[in-house]
């Protein structure tokens, strides 16, 4: 029992209150180095592929219940989602011949204007492995790694929008930070008029914000929000959300505007990932920034 | 449960480490499984409780240096930061070595009254590191030290009665 072993001959090394300390101050090390600089992303990654049979293992009674509610669906059920696909289909069969002259004839366009950003993009099929469990960041891990040449910044796209970004790669697996993750940015157009804007996470996966935009620019409820590709981390042209509400108070400098994303953030188990995004050349240095602002002056004195 | 003492004095298997490293493998486990939605919120952290565990059991066995170490495989697990789970584990498993010889001669639910703060604290170690990187708490992530508290009478049955030997001793 316990109790003989309060009697203690022997020395059992530093007292408790020694190793807490010790552990502490390891733990405040390793969370400001992980913060500040990248150093321990080969050790992430090694412990990550020790447990990633057990997190697998650990997401097969999901797995089992999705099948086995797959399994048992009515027979209604199949024969009404059955026709609707149909009609669906017969009405995207005819969409896409439109889509596809109106490609040749974009191609053909952006030849002429010699246009190096590409209108498509290589993408591979990538399965959620599982969800963040961490209540404060809602991320998705995929199961495409390093191994399938997936890179860190890469966009992760759903047939219909985009769903977030690829933030870190582990040879397996790949974690995925989604749009509405807290103040996660992407900066979009309006489709209407082609007002740039910047829109933020909320931190709510049925929610993204549009901030600073004053009170008197051109939006409306229902504008289609896509990606204008400026950053060089989206590609242009993608959907990423809907302004669902519009809030113009003239005591505040800028209007609240909510947009509801377009992609089923929280919904799809198949997502996209985008790779070959094109490469933009590199953004000037602040140096020669202030060189042409002398030389503009210097212009600006002569006459 | 009338007689703690009793109870504590019986005739227990001696833990051996592969049982405890297999009890700790099945509470980080546990702790992987996906919840959602509103469940999320209620999570109870498992871990935490099979250290609480063996922290008052086996004092000498378990403490601040493996609380750590699972701290940082919840860390790599959760994408979280490399020491955020680590620190809030050993400061629970700190409180837990303090008052180990207190928690073995209460009974149950005095144990459940006095493990309730210590994981609270560990919470809020984990929140406030959250809180000073990201400038923001969900206050739902306390209501899980509450589920875990409620967990840990049905907890410690389970592993006790997992330590007692197959054939009854008070028989010869």
């Amino acid at each position: 029992m316990e109790h003989t072993q309060s009697f203690r001959f022997f020395n059992r090394g530093p007292s408790p209150a020694v190793r807490l300390v010790f552990f502490l101050l390891l733990s405040l090390l390793l969370l400001f180095v992980d913060a500040r600089y990248q150093y321990l992303e080969f050790a992430r990654s090694g412990i990550s592929v020790m447990i990633y049979p057990l997190q697998r293992l650990v997401a097969v009674p999901g797995m089992l219940w999705h099948q086995a509610d797959a399994f048992l669906v009515l027979q209604g059920n199949l024969v009404r989602d059955n026709a609707q696909l149909r009609q669906q289909h017969g009405e995207d069969a005819a969409r896409l011949q439109q889509l596809q002259v109106l490609q040749a004839e974009n191609d053909h366009l952006r030849q002429l204007l010699a246009v190096q950003q590409r209108a498509d993009y290589p993408m591979q099929l990538a399965e959620i492995v599982y969800t963040e469990r961490d209540i404060f960041k809602r991320k998705l891990f995929l199961d495409k790694g390093t191994q399938a040449n997936v890179l860190a910044g890469q966009v992760v796209m759903d047939d219909s929008g985009i769903v977030g970004q690829v933030t870190r790669v582990y040879p397996w697996l790949s974690e995925v930070t989604l749009v509405t993750d807290k103040d996660h940015p992407v900066p979009v157009q309006v489709l209407r008029n082609g007002l740039r804007a910047i829109v933020f996470g909320s931190g709510d996966t049925s929610e993204l914000a549009l901030r600073y935009m004053p009170i008197s620019s051109d939006i409306r409820e229902g504008d289609m929000l896509v990606t204008s590709g400026i950053d060089g981390t989206y590609p242009p042209g993608l959907p990423v959300a809907r302004v669902s509400h519009i809030e113009r108070d003239p005591a505040y400098p800028f209007a609240r505007i909510l947009c509801t994303p377009v992609a089923g953030v929280d919904r799809q188990r198949q997502l996209l990932i985008l790779s070959g995004l094109p490469k933009l050349p590199e953004r000037p240095e602040a140096v020669a920034e202030n060189a042409t602002d002398k030389s503009r002056k210097g212009r600006r004195r002569k006459p | 449960m009338s007689a703690p003492l009793s109870r504590d004095q019986e005739f227990l298997l001696p833990a051996s480490t592969l049982f405890i490293a297999l009890s700790l493998l099945a509470a980080l486990l546990l702790n992987w499984l996906p919840w959602r939605g509103f469940w999320q919120a209620l999570r109870p952290d498992f871990v935490a409780l099979v250290l609480l565990y063996w922290c008052i059991h086996k004092p000498y066995r378990v403490g601040i240096g493996s609380a750590w170490v699972m701290g940082i495989f919840a860390d790599v697990a959760d994408a979280s930061l490399f020491g955020q789970h680590a620190l809030a584990y050993a400061v629970l498993a700190f409180g837990c070595i303090m008052l180990h010889r207190r928690m073995q001669m209460l009974d149950l639910r005095l144990q459940t009254l006095q493990i309730f703060p210590l994981l609270l604290l560990s919470y809020a170690v984990y929140a406030t590191v959250h809180w000073q990187l990201h400038g923001y708490v969900a206050w739902g992530y306390f209501l899980g030290s509450v589920v875990s508290a409620l967990l840990w009478a049905p907890l410690t049955v389970l592993l006790q009665a997992l330590r007692h030997p197959r054939s009854d001793p008070d028989k010869l």
